[in-house]
């Protein structure tokens, strides 16, 4: 049985022009100590999918159909306050900004033992020997010194380093990570993410990578689902989605990024731009930014098809994979 | 080109005696730059960042020069020293000859014309309540008071379309567009005024992938077309790769290595550069593997001695945490500041 199976979650945020759909139905699932990548442009829904899990959707977000099921239970059937004994405690968040998780004006230490306290019924001293060796695990120098440390005494990259220790501090089953180094340089990046790949490899647990840098995806984890506009366009195993990306959408941003083309040459780009929750063009809704378009990309929307385990949403997927689309 | 943009372009050319094409259009010599920190007035020492430490850069006419290195290790201080929104504590900047750190605000006023800057954040650099074309318009009416309505719209016009954009957005407001086409609106603004030097700090890092091809597209049609020269600030090494003719790398406010780009990719040499250069993610189904980097960025505030990256380095010796080693220059032109190098043990 799947650790997360997110089965045609429907988001949408009610205003006054009218509702919102962001996200139509998408399914994905995580197995016990699988990493899963979630890609896609600005606006594609990846963050209100993070969001949906951890029943954090800001006002007026709601989910209106499908299902979330954790560890065995539908998570958007859960009370309030049972909700909030999975989160942080199950399933751990971390963001880019590692302020949104640290309270400038605690220590280090303060944050990590009450959260442990809040969580388990442990001593004052057992938790900060918990904290301690779980700073210790992110490369923290010094980690006893540190505890006493306020966040503004770290360097950027330290933060998010602490912000794992604390992710892990529970021992969750399932760590959402939401572009964790995205502000970060690439030596930092590569620190940070070498050692959650470590760290979820050891403790066996979850992941969920969501960023829009394909080539940190296609290093850590071991599928990936791609989104557009609110809907699962491709999703398989990273490795093949990576190196032989079948949709359209996966193709153009691969062949985008700068690292494909010789120094200098133009870069390929997706002509326009992810298109407004309340513009979705009729069919595919990539269709106006397609370089293989037809006629019946217009009609109606593509079905998520299934080509021996790799799911593409495209009616020519089974041409574009043979190589035979033009 | 239009007839105000040939003037403008021929007087800009008179300031710093005779064109001179292979003299380098900018130079920073021995740029020293220290913040000093609030602190108490009677405390003997008061903390001082030293951003920028004796760090010397030329950069040629037309080239897209990019300065990379860890996050705050000197790089937008440095460019804005160059631009002259800061003064250097020490050291001279240089622009087509004339030393313009010490010049006052007037004879500054044709540099400011000359020189311009490109930001990160798309969403916070154009004035909201600003149509565009009031901010296009604006910088053209300060710097060339002379022309007429009717050629400052022209002139509008002329570089939204060189720069791919429609002229048809001009009365628009900056929230109506997407990320990519306000960074294209901030370059077309930078343009405006003929510029010859263009510096974009970290102008992509906010964009998505797509979205960062086209603003690189238009970045490197515009230097081809108006003859431009960038300093081209960024994190994203395969962005230099492909966008860049020379680099300067630098780490906790020194220069490190400058190299054109193929060689700094094909050879790296500072050992500082190398573990940089590895750490970029690639695609590929190898796993992510630490930098090979231990320990912290030192403070700013506390420079370790002699070599600053000597702490950190795999190939530091007695000397390097003793004497700070020189950029010296390499059988192929590149610089490099590590005993290590000079002494062949690299
Ligand atoms: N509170 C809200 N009210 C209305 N629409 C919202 C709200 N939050 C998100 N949306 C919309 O939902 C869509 C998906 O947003 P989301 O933040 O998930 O994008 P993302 O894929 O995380 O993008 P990014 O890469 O920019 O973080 C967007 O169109 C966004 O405008
Ligand atoms: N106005 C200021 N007052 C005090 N310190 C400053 C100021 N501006 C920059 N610094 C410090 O100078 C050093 C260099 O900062 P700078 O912003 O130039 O780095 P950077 O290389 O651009 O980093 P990043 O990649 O994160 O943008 C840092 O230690 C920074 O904290
Ligand atoms: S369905 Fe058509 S428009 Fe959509 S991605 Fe496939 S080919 Fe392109
Ligand atoms: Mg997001
Ligand atoms: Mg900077």
């Amino acid at each position: 049985m799947a650790l997360l199976d997110v089965r045609d979650l429907v988001v949408e945020f009610p205003t006054r022009h009218g509702t919102l759909t962001a996200l139509s139905g998408i399914s994905f699932s995580v197995d016990k100590g699988e990493r899963v990548g979630i890609v896609g442009e600005s606006g594609a829904g990846k963050s209100v999918a993070a969001f949906a899990i951890l029943n954090l959707l800001s006002r007026p977000g709601r989910i209106a159909g499908g299902s979330i099921t954790f560890e065995g239970q539908d998570l958007t059937q859960l009370s309030t306050q049972r909700m909030r004994a999975v989160r942080g405690n199950r399933i751990s968040m971390i963001f880019q900004d590692p302020m949104m998780t640290l309270n400038p004006v605690l220590t280090i230490g303060t944050q990590m033992i009450e959260t442990l306290k809040a969580h388990r019924d442990i001593s004052e001293a057992e938790a900060r020997r918990i904290a301690i060796t779980r700073l210790g695990e992110v490369k923290i120098p010094s980690p006893e010194k540190r505890l006493d440390s306020y966040p503004h005494e770290l360097s950027g990259g330290m933060r998010q380093r602490v912000v794992i220790a604390i992710a892990l501090l529970t021992e969750p089953a399932l760590i959402i990570a939401d572009e964790p180094t995205t502000a970060l340089d690439v030596t930092i990046q590569a620190e940070i993410m070498s050692l959650m790949l470590a760290l979820c490899k050891s403790h066996g647990v979850g992941l969920i990578l969501i960023t829009h840098d394909l080539a940190v995806v296609s290093q850590v984890t071991q599928r990936v689902v791609v989104l557009y506009a609110g809907r699962v366009v491709e999703s398989g195993e990273t490795g093949r989605v990576v190196h032989n990306p079948v949709h359209p959408y996966t193709r153009g941003l691969l062949a985008a990024l700068p690292g494909e083309a010789p120094p200098g040459a133009r870069l390929t780009q997706i002509r326009g731009t992810m298109p407004s929750l309340n513009a979705i063009p009729e069919g595919c809704p990539f269709h106006p930014r397609c370089d293989y378009v037809q006629d019946r990309c217009r009609q109606a929307e593509p079905a998520l098809d299934s080509l021996d385990g790799h799911l593409v949403r495209c009616v020519r997927a089974h041409e574009l994979m043979a190589g035979q689309a033009a | 080109m239009s007839e105000a943009a040939a003037m403008t372009r021929d007087s800009g050319r008179e300031s710093g005696g005779a064109p001179a094409a292979d003299r380098p259009l900018v130079e920073a010599r021995h740029v020293v730059k220290h913040f000093d920190l609030g602190g108490h007035f009677l405390q003997r020492e008061r903390p001082t960042v030293k951003a920028l430490n004796d760090v010397s850069i030329t950069i040629r006419r037309g080239e897209a020069f990019c300065l990379v290195g860890e996050s705050g290790c000197g790089k937008s201080t440095l460019a804005r020293v160059v631009m002259g929104l800061l003064d250097p504590t020490d050291g001279e900047i240089r622009f087509d000859g004339t030393r313009i750190d010490a010049l006052g605000h007037r004879a500054r006023k044709p540099f400011h014309r000359r020189m311009q800057m490109i930001f990160q954040n798309p969403y916070a650099s154009l004035n909201p309540r600003r149509t565009v074309q009031q901010t296009l318009e604006e910088p053209v009416r300060f710097h060339f008071p002379k022309l007429s309505d009717a050629e400052v719209k022209a002139k509008v016009e002329q570089v939204m379309v060189s720069v791919g954009n429609d002229p048809g957005w001009g009365n628009r407001y900056p929230h109506e567009f997407s990320g990519g086409q306000r960074q294209r609106i901030s370059i077309a603004r930078a343009l405006m005024v003929d510029p010859d030097f263009v510096v974009a700090d970290e102008p992509i890092s906010a964009l998505d992938v797509s979205i960062q091809a086209q603003v690189l597209n238009v970045m490197m049609d515009t230097r081809e077309r108006l003859d431009l020269t960038y300093l081209f600030i960024t994190h994203d090494l395969s962005v230099v790769r492909h966008f860049g003719s020379r680099v300067g790398v630098m780490y906790l406010g020194t220069l490190c290595e400058l190299a054109d780009t193929k060689t700094l990719f094909e050879t790296p040499r500072h050992p500082y550069t190398r573990i940089l250069l590895s750490a970029i993610p690639r695609v590929t189904t190898e796993e992510m593997q630490p930098p090979g980097l231990p320990g912290e960025v030192p403070s700013a505030m506390n420079l370790p001695s002699g070599c600053v990256f000597h702490d950190r380095c795999p190939l530091a010796n007695a000397r390097c945490s003793a004497e700070v080693p020189k950029p010296q220059s390499q059988a192929d032109g590149t610089l490099v500041a590590c005993h290590a190098v000079e002494e062949g043990r690299g």
